[in-house]
Formats: structure tokens, sequence, C-alpha cells
């Protein structure tokens, strides 16, 4: 079990967003996450990446306990170190690419290892050299990213992010900030993934996609997890009043 | 008194002029960095008193803060006036610089996307890194602009030294032209500011031309 969320709550000024969500994902398992917008998504991939802290609930990666709650439901945290080395285990993707503008394609997908990885230079480089060719993007290596489309630039981001060698990637909606026309070439990258058996949990509004893509779709809505399982039960056969009716707002 | 020997009085009230300026960026500019961080600082007792600091500087005539630094000692301590007009000068003038870098820097903090953050912190950058390597090269480069604006403002504040009766090069138009009436020391210094100014704007856009490379 690479990652276990157990009973995760989090409340924004009172308001609930994450209601007692429990998720775990496999080695090689590929998730999605599908949902109305504000069901709290984002919000629970952000907790698991430790952007956002959660009120109560547990996290580990590979067993290690992140997150720890007490018996009057407080959430502890591992000290700063024990979570910073827990970083080496996830990767996140971002809806805006978030990639450093200063830094051409190369170095935004070296500097990482290099400086907080440590890892050897001639190593690292050819990593970085051998992900940027699987995303099509060897010609690319010195362009800066304000040169390079929008899903030129996602790319280099989930290049970023696998140069870090982790063992699961999340993505929270990879391709909505891009054109249409765009989309299929990272979804293309993210389905080669898969194909490698890569650890992934993707945030999609992109239902044929996670139908493809996914060993388990994750249906949330108002932050719980309504309804779980194999793509094609929850998308042919949902059992769930709010997913049928999610899921039809989405076929015309 | 001939025209050359104006001159050459007045290129040492230039060379007088030119180091109260360079100086001051010397101090100000990583003093205003400081000022900056503990403005953001976790404290509030520490926020709430570089505030004060930040406007009281700002909102006081730098004029006034210099007589004060000059003077103060001795009308609080009793201190023997003279010694210290220089250091007076120059620290006055960058404790008040610093305070509007400072502020500079803040805006362009405050205008980084929090996404770099976000991003740096999921790679497993410490805070140190995140700031030395991926916030501060971007914020430099944002906030060219408007150090530049303060920059030039600065080589003409430098004639405030004149208030602490310095020998710059404002003080020595004054002094040479009711001296001599003329009317042409005013327009050395003129020109001299004016040379000035033009050479900051030109090296300032040769710096954001070298930051071009990126958007
Ligand atoms: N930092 C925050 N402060 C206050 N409220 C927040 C914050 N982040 C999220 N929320 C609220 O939490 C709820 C869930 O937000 P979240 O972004 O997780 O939804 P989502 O499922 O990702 O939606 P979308 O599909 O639009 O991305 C929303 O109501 C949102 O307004
Ligand atoms: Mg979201």
């Amino acid at each position: 079990m690479i990652l276990e969320m157990k009973n995760i709550q989090k409340s924004f000024g009172g308001v609930r967003v994450l209601r007692d969500i429990s998720v775990c994902v496999d080695q090689g398992e590929v998730v999605s996450i599908i949902g109305p917008s504000g069901s709290g998504k984002s919000t629970l991939l952000r907790c698991a990446t430790f952007l956002e802290t959660v009120d109560s609930g547990e996290i580990r990666y590979e067993g290690e306990p992140a997150v720890t709650t007490d018996e009057y439901g407080n959430a502890h945290y591992a000290a700063p170190d024990a979570l910073r080395a827990l970083k080496r285990y996830y990767g996140l993707v971002f809806q805006q690419f978030n990639l450093f503008p200063h830094y051409t394609v190369l170095k935004n997908v070296t500097d990482a290892p290099l400086t907080v990885q440590k890892r050897d230079k001639a190593e690292v480089h050819g990593t970085a050299m051998e992900l940027l060719r699987k995303m099509g993007l060897e010609d690319k290596a010195s362009s800066y990213p304000y040169q390079l489309s929008g899903g030129q630039q996602q790319r280099v981001a989930i290049a970023r992010a696998l140069a870090m060698r982790p063992e699961i990637l999340f993505f929270d909606e990879p391709t909505s900030a891009l054109d249409p026309e765009l989309t299929g070439e990272v979804l293309k990258v993210i389905k080669q993934l898969a194909v490698e058996k890569m650890t992934m949990v993707i945030v999609t509004h992109e239902m044929p996609f996670a139908r493809a893509v996914s060993d388990r779709v994750v249906f949330m809505d108002g932050g719980v997890i309504v309804e779980q399982g194999d793509p094609e039960a929850v998308f042919g056969a949902p059992q769930q009043a709010r997913t049928k009716q999610f899921l039809q707002t989405y076929q015309r | 008194m001939t025209f050359s020997t104006m001159l050459s009085t007045m290129a040492a009230g230039m060379l007088r002029t030119c180091g109260i300026f360079f100086l001051t960026l010397l101090g100000s500019l990583p003093l205003g960095m400081v000022v900056c961080l503990l403005r953001k600082s976790k404290h509030a007792l520490v926020r709430t008193i570089v505030k004060i600091y930040i406007s009281i500087m700002r909102g006081t005539p730098l004029m006034l803060q210099l007589l004060v630094w000059y003077f103060g000692p001795y009308y609080l301590f009793r201190l023997p006036i003279g010694g210290w007009r220089f250091p007076a000068i120059i620290f006055g003038f960058v404790v008040n610089y610093a305070a509007y870098f400072a502020e500079i820097y803040r805006s362009g903090i405050d205008s980084m996307p929090v996404g770099q953050y976000e991003a740096a912190e999921v790679l497993g950058y410490t805070k140190g890194r995140t700031f030395f390597r991926i916030i501060l090269p971007q914020v430099v480069k944002r906030i060219l602009p408007a150090v530049t604006n303060e920059v030039i403002t600065l080589v003409k504040d430098t004639s405030l030294a004149f208030t602490l009766a310095y020998s710059e090069v404002f003080s020595l138009a004054k002094q040479i032209s009711a001296s001599q009436t003329s009317f042409v020391p005013f327009v050395i210094a003129g020109v001299f500011y004016y040379i000035a100014n033009y050479a900051v704007a030109f090296a300032m856009e040769r710096i954001e031309k070298a930051l071009n490379y990126y958007r």
C-alpha cells in the first residue's frame, strides 16, 4: 500500500470540505477522482501532499505515518524532517503547471533532483533528457517555459515531477487549463505512464479518459466519497442517484 | 573666477555627491531586504515595530531626518556636535532609503503567484532554498522599474545633504553662485544631475534587458 488516507476531516472556516474520507492506493494502481466543482477533490490532493493540513485523520506513505490522530480526534503531524523525507514518495502535477519561468525546461526538471536530492549530476542530466524524450520535448530542453504551449508546459511539469522518482503521482485537473486541442497530448503521456504501471491519482473532468485509464474511479460529492469501483461499473451502471445525476451532465 | 576654476571646484563636490549616492545604495539595498523580511516576520511585535519605522521614514521629510541624526545626539545626550557630519548623512540616507526599498521588495514578493511556492514545496525545497532559488530571482525582475524610479530620486535627493552644510555639488553651486554673483554654477550642477540620471537610466535599462531572457 503506497498511500493510505483514513477518516480525513478538513474544514475551512467552519465549512466542512472533507467529511471522513478514506482512500487507499496500491502499487501500480491508477485511481481517478471525479465529482462536481467544490466537492473537495483538490482539497483531498492538497491534504495528501501536505499543502493543506488536515483537522483529523491518518495519512501514511508506504506504511510510514505522516499524520496520526489521538483519541480526542486531533491530528498530529510527523516532525518537519520526517515530513520532508516523505516527500520523496510523491509528486504533484498542478492545473496551472507552476513551472519555474526563470529556468530552462532542462533546469526545471533537474534542479530539484540536484539541489534537494543531491543526486549525481550526470545521472540526473541523463534521466531528465530521457524523460523529456518520453514527453516528446527533447528539442525543447533549452527553451524557457514562456516559449512553450500549455500542453508542452504541462508535459514539462510531468517530467519535472517524474525526475524526483516518486512512488505515486498526483494530478489535479492536468488538462483543465488547456485549450481543447492540447488536452490530447497530455492525456496521451498520462496513458503511457499508466501502461508502465506508474501509480497515479488523477482528479479530472475528462470522463472518457478516466474510464479508459483508471483501475478504479472515485466519485466525490459534498466532501464524501459517494461511490467508487471499477470504471465500467461506475460509468456503466452507477449505483447511487447522485452519481447518475452527475454523469448525466456529461452526456449529451 | 573662470569657468574652468568653477568646474574644478565643483568637481570635488560631484565626487562627494557620488560618494553619498553609492554608499547609500550599498547600505540601503541589502538593509531594505532585511527590513522587508522583518516586516513579514511571524512575530507581531517585530512586524509592528518595523511598520512604525517604515511609516516614520516615509512620512517625514528626509531633510528633517538628517537634522535629527546630526543634532539629535547633542539635544538628547549633550554630546558635542561635529565629527559625525558625513556618517550622519550616510546613516540618514541609508535608513530612509532602506524603508522605501523594503516596501518595493515587499510588493514584489507579495505579487509572486502562490503556485511557485507550492511547486517548490512539493519538490522538497526548504524555505530558504525556495526564497533564494525560486522567488528572489523573479522578484528582482518584477521590481526593477520601481527600483529605477527610487534610484533616480536618490540622485536628486543627495542635494539634501546641503542641510548639514556638506559641500556636495549643490551646496557648492549655491556658495559659488552667491560669491561670484553668477548663474553658471547652477547650470553646471543641473547638467551634472541630468547626466548622472541619464547614466542611471542607461545602466538600469541594461540590467532589465539582461533579465529579459524569460517572462
Ligand atoms: N483555502 C481555502 N479557504 C477557504 N475555502 C476553501 C479553500 N480551499 C477550498 N475551499 C473550499 O472548499 C470547497 C472544496 O474546494 P476544492 O477546491 O477542494 O473543490 P474541487 O472539488 O477541487 O472543485 P473544482 O472541480 O472546482 O476544482 C469549496 O467550497 C471551496 O470554496
Ligand atoms: Mg479542484
